[in-house]
């Protein structure tokens, strides 16, 4: 693919302006429903999952504000506690499996990765869209699961008390083993889509952080979800045909599973966080106009993570009664997850350090991340050594934790992303001043949702139940009352991010001036995405020199499709320069 | 769209994302070994949970283990070994343009592979008829262990997951007879020949594992 660079022969090299609200786009060329329902566009693929996931988020999230609302006071408040059981458990099953998981790679990553490579589309349209619909049949499985009875269990299903639970274990352990199909082929989608699909000239250091990051995630994705999906297959027959694997009364071992949970679900957090390190790269620079600090320490950083995650499970069970040289092996290893995730805050900081920095919202989305993702690592170290996790086991504090990373952290780079990229994929401005707002909202709503927690865990009180003893009262309160802001906030963005579908102002091809390949494009791309294979002269990051000099190559014409190409770009403003 | 690639220099079967026939060849390629991966951690659990069951109870995978007929298991070995080398040549006939020679190649691999199956129904329903059932349905009284149904319920699991490996290798083949007789595959195109050989070979050493693993330790 590199042919065109590594050649000694001159390039031709065209500037090409993108234009903004152009008659012909990926949205317009083919219409009705049966067109999207079997495109193989990643485009439109993307945009049906970031439907689905938005609703996945709502679900789930009312499911939350059930559980706060029924914490209001010690004693049952207006749920039965079976229900309250239900809920919370679906609470984390929607919010990882439907929303967290595929939410930055399936969504976001699926609509920019081949646009940042240059690409058409990623390397199997086909299966693309397969693993959407295998996602939306998990998806109903999962629905029919909650109608047939519900569960219980929590969302890690432990074992032996899923496998002897009632309600309707079986039928959600095989939701989720379904959706990790989905999970996997994503994954081999994207891994083959980096390697096989970059457009001429973009070599691995020109490779976008994004991309980088998804191709981390990538390899997470397929080396984990398998073990999951056999995990989940191995709790449906213990409750089919009690094969003993994982019940103690038959020979079998409780702890197993916990093993094969965590090899899964620890990386899994990578899988829901790394994406997100990679959209606060790409924001970072654009919004400070300037190359990003250690490209390569970022990059490398990212498979670092992807590497030592999968080292890490056991210090989800330092009580569950693992060898004590296990849990200190695993304590040190997690220490040292810290490592690479701390070179990513340090570079990004440093990319700030002297930048031009234009604070627009999604900036302000990524400085909410800087905040609540530092204090969701830093407790995650507090967790990782062993007798203060002897304390904290199952409670409140693990729960903060959690959400400070996974809201704090994912989400808000999630949001961050949505608003960077919402004028590219709609082709329509939101209302700015609302952003920042929202962004505020969220920001206090989500610190006293979260911070109460992290005394409450700290004195003792335990994650799940349904009572608490009295002198825990306000602090649920308080928690409670910043759920409502929280929800508030999401509720806020989702108005005016669908509003501006309808009414916002016409979004100009590259309205932040970014010098990442996507911006290169029409604002709503066209159905291909590029009319004419680019070569890429200039790296996502190069802020050197000014826009109007920053070119991309065309590609010679035995990499481009046909000789009705030249004609059509021709169209657009062409200036014939040499390079090389 | 002028991007829409039908001009003749394109085989039919190139996909308009592809800037050439190669690239789409490395792609598939490529996606297939990273898809073998995910299979082989798949099993990978399955293996892992047998290494902590053999290592605890040592004495009971032996005398379990004399309950599988060891003479069956090995001819399934042979008929699995030996469709891998079918399908291997129907690749090769493929690269040659031989194409009367993939169709016999593919169909000897279709029938060695039910071969294979028709093996282990008779293997699993004698063990019915024993009542060596998994897990609680365990029924059988001649192995003298307490905790001999954990050791058949691992065995179902394993040659269970196998078994629909081979079940869907079927259906691929039949899919790629199908294909070859319309006369789709040649020395220009053979990716899906190709990728199906790639995934057969897998459940071919996957079953070298399990064969030595059951059949092998008394």
């Amino acid at each position: 693919m590199a042919t065109a660079e590594a050649n000694p022969k001159k390039i031709q090299v065209q500037r090409y302006e993108p234009e903004s609200d152009p008659d012909k786009h990926y949205l317009n060329e083919e219409t009705g429903l049966w067109t999207w329902l079997t495109t193989v566009d990643h485009k439109k693929i993307g945009l049906m999952y970031l439907a689905s996931i938005t609703f996945f988020f709502f679900v789930g999230g009312i499911m939350a504000l059930l559980v706060r609302t029924e914490l209001w006071t010690p004693a049952k408040t207006f749920i039965e506690a079976n229900t309250y059981n239900q809920l919370f458990t679906l609470h984390g099953a929607i919010m990882i499996f439907l929303f967290l998981v595929p939410s930055v790679p399936a969504a976001l990553g699926n609509f920019f990765l081949p646009l940042q490579l240059g690409a058409k589309d990623v390397a199997f349209p086909r299966l693309n869209l397969l693993s959407y619909y295998i996602y939306v049949a998990g998806a109903v499985i999962s629905i029919v699961s909650i109608v047939s009875g519900g569960i219980d269990t929590g969302w890690t299903f432990y074992t032996p008390y899923s496998s002897t639970t009632g309600g309707a274990v079986t039928i959600m352990t095989f939701g989720v083993f379904v959706i990790g199909f989905s999970s996997i082929l994503t994954g081999v989608n994207f891994i083959t889509t980096i390697h096989k699909m970059r457009a001429p000239g973009l070599t691995w250091d020109k490779l976008s952080l994004f991309s980088w990051s998804l191709y981390a995630t990538s390899i997470i994705q397929i080396l984990a979800t398998p073990v999951l999906a056999i995990t989940l297959a191995l709790v449906g027959m213990e409750r089919i045909l009690g094969i003993g694997i994982f019940d103690p009364a038959m020979g079998g071992d409780p702890v197993l599973y916990q093993h094969f949970f965590w090899f899964y679900s620890h990386p899994a957090v990578y899988i829901m966080i790394v994406p997100g390190f990679g959209i606060v790269s790409e924001v970072i620079t654009t919004f400070s106009k300037k190359h990003i600090f250690g490209y390569w320490a970022i990059a490398l950083s990212s498979l670092a993570i992807a590497f030592i995650g999968f080292l890490v499970w056991g210090h989800h069970m330092f009580v569950s009664g693992q060898a004590s040289l296990a849990t200190m092996v695993f304590s040190f290893l997690t220490f040292l997850v810290g490592i690479p995730t701390g070179i990513k805050m340090f570079n990004w900081t440093a990319t700030l350090y002297k930048g031009s920095i234009k604070l627009a919202s999604p900036l302000l989305y990524i400085f909410g991340f800087f905040f609540l993702f530092l204090v969701g690592g830093l407790t995650g170290i507090v967790l990782g050594s062993i007798a203060l996790d002897v304390h904290l086991h199952d409670t409140y504090y693990v729960v903060a934790h959690f959400h400070f990373v996974m809201v704090g952290g994912m989400v808000m780079a999630f949001l961050a992303g949505l608003h960077y990229w919402w004028p590219k994929m709609i082709g329509r401005m939101y209302n700015e001043t609302m952003a920042k707002i929202a962004c505020g909202i969220i920001f206090i709503g989500f610190n006293v949702t979260f911070l109460p927690q992290f005394v409450m865990g700290s004195q003792g009180m335990p994650r799940r139940y349904f009572n608490y003893i009295e002198q825990f009262q306000s602090f649920h309160q308080i928690s409670t009352i910043g759920s409502y802001i929280l929800g508030f906030g999401f509720v806020m963005i989702f108005y005016y991010l669908v509003k501006s579908i309808f009414t916002g102002e016409k979004a100009s091809p590259n309205p932040w001036g970014s010098r990442a390949l996507e911006w290169q494009v029409n604002s709503r791309p066209p159905l291909h995405n590029f009319h004419h294979t680019p070569v890429i002269v200039n790296g996502p990051y190069d802020y050197h020199k000014p826009m109007d000099e920053f070119q991309l190559g065309l590609a010679e014409n035995h990499n481009a499709h046909s000789d009705v190409n030249g004609a059509e770009v021709s169209v657009s403003n062409e200036e014939e320069t040499s390079a090389e | 769209m002028a991007n829409h690639s039908t001009t003749s220099s394109h085989s039919r079967f190139q996909q308009h994302h592809f800037v050439d026939a190669e690239q789409q060849f490395d792609a598939a390629k490529m996606g297939m070994w990273v898809f073998l991966v995910t299979e082989i951690l798949m099993f990978g659990g399955l293996f892992a949970a047998y290494i902590v069951y053999r290592l605890w109870y040592p004495e009971l995978f032996v005398l379990a283990s004399e309950e599988l007929n060891t003479l069956w298991g090995g001819v399934n070995t042979l008929v699995l070994i030996g469709s891998s080398l079918t399908v291997a040549m129907a690749i090769k006939s493929a690269q040659l343009n031989q194409k009367r020679n993939i169709a016999i190649n593919l169909g000897i691999t279709l029938a060695l592979a039910a071969i294979f199956m028709v093996i282990k129904y008779f293997e699993y329903t004698h063990k019915f008829h024993l009542g060596i059932f998994p897990g609680e349905f365990y029924t059988f009284e001649g192995i003298d262990h307490p905790k001999a149904n954990v050791f058949f319920s691992l065995y179902y699991l394993m040659t269970g997951l196998h078994g629909i490996h081979v079940t869907i290798g079927m259906g691929l083949m039949i899919w790629l007879l199908v294909r070859s007789t319309k006369g789709h595959f040649g020395e220009e195109y053979y990716t899906p020949i190709e990728m199906t050989g790639l995934y057969w070979h897998l459940v071919d050493i996957i079953w070298i594992f399990l064969f030595p693993l059951f059949y092998l330790i008394d």
